[in-house]
């Protein structure tokens, strides 16, 4: 029992939120092919909209899901319909597009973080949220709040790809973009819809996250290069791959954290270079 | 600054004293004896300034001569510096200024060696997330093991002189810019190239493609070294979050993309500029100055492919072509706000330090 509570349940309570930010990143890079740096900073957003809101009006932070993900899906849409369609179309390879967005994104990032900064200043902000203990177990109640959130938007985003006739295209999307847009996919179409649902992934991402942690508009880089650890792992471009590599990672932050807290960044480092060096595709990559 | 036109028609002594090589030659040379002149005119602030203008000259033509021909975006930039700039702070207080620098290039070297050998079989965007992850790691691994093994996270710097810092990156900026010319007209640069246009038929037409690409990412990483270990003795006290600084590995690309990659005087003009503009804006608008760099990246990746140096090229080649006088002016027109909006920008940020100032116009 002092295992399971101190290691496994922790660990599977952040291993959902890992994949929860992890999934809009991959989404976005397996069918936009954009490797999203600035994705933690949408994340951010998401946190201080949530923030913002439960201030001045006093909504719920989970209610506030339905602001922050509309928000973040039109701001990713307007992105990709304008930025990066237009480096699409400039490009003359898929590989100097993935390089050019990859620069994109960075730019993004420093316009993101300075922008929030200039708005919301630079200090640490937090509130109290669901913040008691269910007896017995010694687990707060806002974390399993956010686990349920996980589990019920990574289902439901599950059957929207499966089930859907948009999901179908975006998954044929993913597959060969030429084709798709011969069967009649509106590929840019798509290609913006799915980056604005990362965006807006990264927002509802971002308001859990700030029911549970202290936030400031600093903290983009971390979820991402966490994104991107957990992306690697899983496979590049695999939703599910996503979803695994984020419970696995969860898993081993708590594990190293029980015994040698400062050790977590760099067992996170080592996962994902042996993981980078050994299995380059991922573990559920093809 | 420095003209480096590759020569490509050897076949007479004539054909190699053109007007305009004469012309670019004694350009080089004017440059390079002012560049050497500077701690003679000026100390303190212009000092210091031209000391970092050389510190990204160095960082930037690194990264072109490795990133640029073969399309590899390595961002471990900071990680080569920031170990050059660790090791500097580890032994300046046993051994002379000198021997750090070339011990740092060396370590510089040899971790690039490894890291390339393992990494440089990667494709495309995984290199790129690899290189970017490599920085954060040696910071974590460099943080954990001074606490661990020292009981210390930052350690004191034996201090240099300015003048005596200016000269070693001079000479290091030298060095790296004449390595680059070097690496670029020899087998090496045309075996680059040909890797970054499609790396299967560059080996199957006989390219060692692995040791190439170890061999320029680690001379590369030389000098990235050495520069840090220049670098670090301006300070007193350094720490890993100071050395191993992720806007190092971001900056070069921004100069360089800026500049224009297709020849080495882009990036020596987009470290010039940024750098100044950087140093005006660092200490009272430190939000804008970083909300500047992001646009003026996604600017030129949107707008000029292939930098400012390749719009001034097209200017030139649109305007000496046998064309009526109004075209060549329609032309020149329409380059104006292409290249004249830095211009603006310059003058702005320049205008806000002054205010910022109280309107004192004199540099400390």
């Amino acid at each position: 029992m002092g295992i399971l509570a101190d290691i496994i349940i922790p660990g599977l309570l952040l291993g959902g939120i890992y994949a929860l930010v992890s999934v809009g990143f991959s989404l976005q890079y397996g069918v936009a092919r954009v490797l999203n740096i600035a994705h933690g900073e949408f994340i951010m957003v998401g946190a201080f909209i949530t923030f913002w809101l439960l201030g001045s009006a006093h909504l719920n932070p989970l209610v506030s899901v339905v602001v922050t993900g509309p928000i973040c899906f039109v701001f990713g849409w307007v992105l990709h319909s304008t930025l990066f369609r237009r480096l699409m179309d400039t490009s003359p390879s898929i590989d100097v597009f993935e390089g050019k967005s990859l620069l994109a994104s960075f730019g993004l990032y420093y316009i993101v973080q300075n922008l929030a900064r200039l708005i919301w200043g630079a200090n640490n902000q937090s509130y109290s949220f669901l913040n008691r203990v269910v007896t017995g177990a010694q687990i707060p109640v806002n974390r399993l709040a956010a686990l349920g959130f996980v589990i019920v938007l990574g289902a439901a985003f599950y059957f929207f790809l499966a089930r859907t006739r948009l999901g179908k295209a975006i998954r044929a999307s993913a597959q060969d973009p030429a084709t798709a847009g011969l069967m009649g996919v509106n590929i840019h179409s798509v290609l913006a819809i799915c980056f604005g649902l990362g965006v807006a992934l990264a927002g509802i991402a971002g308001t859990l996250i700030s029911t549970l942690l202290s936030i400031q508009t600093s903290m983009g880089l971390g979820y991402t290069v966490i994104a991107i650890v957990v992306v690697v792992l899983g496979g590049l471009g695999s939703i599910s791959g996503a979803m695994i590599g984020g419970v696995i990672l969860g898993l081993v932050s708590a594990l190293v954290t029980y015994f040698q807290p400062s050790w977590t960044m760099i067992a996170f480092y080592v996962i994902f270079i042996v993981g980078l060096l050994a299995r380059p595709k991922g573990i559920m990559g093809k | 600054m420095k003209d480096t036109h590759a020569i490509k028609n050897r076949s007479g002594f004539a054909a190699a004293f053109t007007p305009s090589r004469i012309l670019g030659g004694v350009l080089i040379v004017v440059a390079i004896v002012l560049l050497a002149l500077v701690p003679r005119i000026t100390q303190g602030y212009w000092l210091t300034l031209f000391t970092d203008i050389l510190k990204f000259v160095v960082l930037t033509v690194g990264w072109v001569l490795f990133s640029g021909p073969t399309g590899y975006m390595s961002l471990a930039t900071a990680a080569f510096f920031g170990l050059g700039f660790y090791m500097a702070a580890v032994l300046s207080s046993r051994i002379p200024f000198a021997a750090t620098i070339v011990i740092s290039g060396i370590l510089g070297f040899v971790v690039a060696v490894a890291v390339g050998a393992l990494t440089l079989r990667l494709r495309g965007v995984y290199f790129a997330i690899f290189t970017f992850a490599l920085v954060l790691l040696v910071q974590a691994v460099v943080l954990e093991v001074e606490r661990l093994v020292t009981h210390t996270r930052g350690r004191f710097v034996v201090p240099v002189s300015g003048s005596a810092i200016y000269y070693s990156m001079f000479i290091v900026a030298v060095g790296m810019v004449v390595a680059a010319v070097l690496i670029k007209r020899s087998r090496y640069g045309l075996a680059l190239q040909s890797i970054g246009e499609h790396e299967e038929a560059a080996a199957h037409s006989g390219i060692d493609v692995v040791r190439t690409k170890v061999l320029v990412f680690a001379v590369s990483a030389l000098f990235m070294g050495m520069a840090g270990a220049i670098i670090a003795t301006r300070r007193t006290y350094i720490d890993p979050y100071i050395a191993f600084d992720l806007q190092n590995s971001f900056w070069p690309v921004l100069m360089a993309m800026f500049g224009g990659m297709g020849n080495l005087v882009g990036p020596v003009i987009g470290a010039g500029l940024f750098t100044y503009i950087g140093d005006l804006l660092i200490t009272r608008f430190q939000d804008l100055y970083m909300l500047i760099f992001g646009v003026v990246l996604i600017f030129s990746i949107v707008f000029m492919p292939n930098g400012i140096v390749g719009v001034a090229m097209d200017w030139w080649r649109l305007v000496k072509g046998d064309r009526p006088l109004t075209r060549r002016l329609a032309i020149t027109c329409y380059c104006i706000p292409v290249l004249g909006w830095i211009t603006v920008l310059l003058i702005a940020c320049r205008l806000a330090w002054v205010k910022s100032r109280g309107g004192r116009n004199a540099p400390a």
